[in-house]
């Protein structure tokens, strides 16, 4: 399947180990993905926080470029704040042509235009494994099935929340996704309280102890629930939950220390792929743990 | 035989006893609500169940509850599809988040959601006095920006199911920040600049919101409340530039300036830019910025340590190949006069019909 492929500004800035493992792991779901290394930030939020237009009409453009790769099937993004953001644009942008109009003519002189209706979307890699492959597809290509480790799903809000705009009347599993999926990798799903909820992320600039008492008290679930590791289809939360992992204990007074996976490097590790290969090596708290139980599986 | 299970939790604090779950057996077609339920189980089967309710239509705003974890009215949610969410077909029944519980269901509304509200200053402080005999008549426009903050029903189910009050109390939540944009936006109004002042320097005010969208997932008038705070911050910085101690005026400016510099986000350059009110070189010498630099080193360490950062990737970043389109736009759209806001929630229908 081809497709036009958003990788967003985090994974190819503070989380490489993502970019790099989507790269190892497209291959072998046969993903041809043309990176549409032109396009802007979708703005997290924050750009239609300060101003609705922008932020739409930088969106546009992205949509607006993605539509122009020839024989791709949609857009793919791998970053939970990627689709939420640009979902809340998309949705405006569909809802009024004559809105959709005013925010085309910004995109005139380049020759670029969104265009709505039709089948085109724009779906994170977790949405494509789950209704464009399909887990019983990925059972077949799975090589080392994640037996006996216990991962805690972490899905970030902007994939899940406001139900409304995300699909789920369509899809109305879209919740449940990275369950599904470290289930059908051989992985057992940790049941914790955190799942859904928020990372902190967005506030770390302005209320950091809001923001590292979310991180904390999830990780801190995850761990009492008994999970090896969390995993993420989200680089915004990755970086709250691993990146700021040891100052997050100071909030919630007590030790963590669980490594945090992005989604492509579960995946790639079930689909075979070295951890080194997948960057797990770039991670702040250390996934040597993981990478052990990995390779006793590869032995047994 | 029963059609369906609610799982309610009990608590009695006049008991001395600790809460617990108990299970009631209901017989109901699938369309009627949670609340039918309950109020089956308290008629058939014990009638100390303890649950607030008035209209049954989700206009009265008085049965929120958590229906299986999900904050909801009970009489807004039909029983089969929440048996359908339930594990193994179960319904658990909770009194609301975020707030203490007086027996079983009810929870207590003024220790937290009222006030808060009252700390908003939930009044109109008028501007002007009215034209002499006569009312003070605003034109409908006026008013369309403050209808969907003015559907509140200030049934608390916003505040129960926020994510920033679990971990700060003090935050002033989703429903009072809602009802604080009701004023800003009323052209009426006298103290627009005050109120957000106010709320933009609270350290648990507009810049304490995680924008996790659980408030606007589950308010049942579709208030979406976390889209108000969102205005409240567009025109605290925007319109007055205010600039707080919490630094949400230097966040948003140093995003803003780092998308139409380079197109993507400098992520090392965003954080002392946002102590620095936007501006990189006050970030790295303002007294409080240093402070909160020095709190970050830490971490910055550990991102250089574990190779994520390199120290060449931390200073140098890439412009996009066609960052002048990207400035373009920047310049086009911020040099209009007047803001374009599409609303949804005024528009939605309307829009429908346009594009057919």
């Amino acid at each position: 399947m081809k497709l036009a492929y958003w990788p967003g500004c985090v994974s190819r800035g503070f989380t490489p180990e993502l970019h790099g493992s989507v790269a190892k792991v497209a291959p072998l779901l046969d993903l041809e993905l043309v990176e549409l290394d032109r396009a802007n930030c979708c703005g997290a939020g924050v750009i239609a926080e300060h101003n609705q237009e922008l932020a739409d009409t930088l969106n546009a453009r992205t949509f607006a470029m993605a539509q122009q790769v020839q024989g791709a099937a949609g857009m793919m993004n791998i970053c939970s704040t990627c689709q939420g953001a640009q979902s809340e644009c998309q949705e405006r942008l569909d809802a009024s042509a004559n809105y959709r109009g005013e925010v085309n003519k910004h995109l005139e002189p380049e020759g670029l235009s969104y265009q709505t209706g039709g089948e085109w979307w724009n779906k994170n890699f977790l949405w494509i494994l789950a209704e464009e492959i399909g887990f019983d597809a990925l059972r077949e290509r799975v090589q080392r099935p994640l037996t006996g480790l216990r991962i805690a799903p972490f899905y970030g809000c902007y994939i899940v929340r406001p139900s409304k705009r995300l699909g789920f009347d369509e899809f109305p599993q879209r919740d449940a996704y990275l369950d599904l999926l470290i289930e059908a990798l051989g992985g057992e799903a940790v049941e914790y309280a955190g799942a859904r909820k928020c990372c902190g992320f967005p506030v770390i600039t302005m209320n950091r102890t809001t923001s590292l008492r979310q991180a904390g008290r999830h990780l801190a679930d995850a761990i009492d629930a008994g999970a090896d590791c969390l995993v993420t289809p989200c680089p915004l939360c990755h970086l709250n939950l691993d990146l700021q992992q040891p100052a997050a204990q100071k909030f919630v007074e007590r030790d963590l220390g669980i490594p945090v996976l992005h989604l492509p490097q579960m995946v790639g590790l079930a689909l075979g792929l070295e951890p080194e290969e997948l960057g797990m090596g770039k991670h702040v708290v250390s996934t040597a743990d993981v990478q052990r139980k990995v390779a006793d599986l590869a032995a047994a | 035989m029963a059609d369906y299970t609610l799982k309610i939790r009990r608590f009695d604090p006049e008991s001395g006893e600790p809460a617990y779950w108990a299970d009631y057996d209901v017989e109901l077609p699938p369309e009627r609500s949670v609340l039918d339920g309950i109020l089956q189980v308290k008629d058939r089967e014990d009638a100390s169940i303890a649950i607030r309710c008035s209209c049954r239509a989700a206009i009265c705003g008085s049965c929120g509850v958590r229906i299986n974890g999900r904050s909801a009215l009970a009489c807004n949610t039909r029983i089969g599809e929440a048996s359908e969410r339930g594990r193994a077909g179960v319904i658990t029944v909770e009194p609301m988040g975020n707030m203490p519980v007086v027996k079983d269901l009810v929870t207590d509304m003024e220790a937290v959601h009222w006030r808060k509200v009252r700390r908003v200053v939930p009044w109109l402080v008028p501007a002007e006095e009215p034209p002499e005999g006569q009312e003070y008549i605003v034109p409908a426009e006026a008013m369309l920006d403050v209808t969907q903050a003015m559907a509140c029903i200030h049934c608390g189910v916003c505040v129960s199911a926020c994510l920033s009050l679990e971990v700060d109390p003090d935050f002033i939540g989703p429903a009072a920040l809602a009802k604080a944009y009701r004023f800003v936006g009323d052209p009426r109004d006298g103290e627009h600049e005050a109120r957000l002042k106010d709320l933009a320097e609270d350290p648990h005010g507009i810049y304490d919101c995680t924008h996790c969208f659980a408030c606007v997932e589950v308010c049942p008038k579709d208030v979406a409340p976390m889209n108000q705070i969102m205005r409240l911050r567009r025109r605290a910085t925007g319109d007055y530039g205010i600039k707080d101690q919490n630094n949400g005026y230097g966040h948003e400016k140093a995003f803003t300036n780092i998308l139409e510099r380079w197109g993507t986000l400098h992520e090392a350059q965003l954080l002392p830019r946002s102590f620095g009110d936007g501006s990189l070189v006050k970030g790295q010498t303002r007294p409080s910025a240093i402070r909160q630099l020095v709190e970050s080193l830490p971490t910055v360490i550990q991102g250089l340590k574990s190779g994520k950062v390199s120290p060449k990737k931390a200073l140098v970043h890439p412009k996009l190949p066609d960052q002048k389109q990207v400035r373009r736009i920047f310049d086009e759209v911020e040099s209009h006069d007047e803001r374009i806001e599409l609303n949804l929630y005024i528009i939605g229908e309307m829009a429908g019909e346009e594009n057919e």
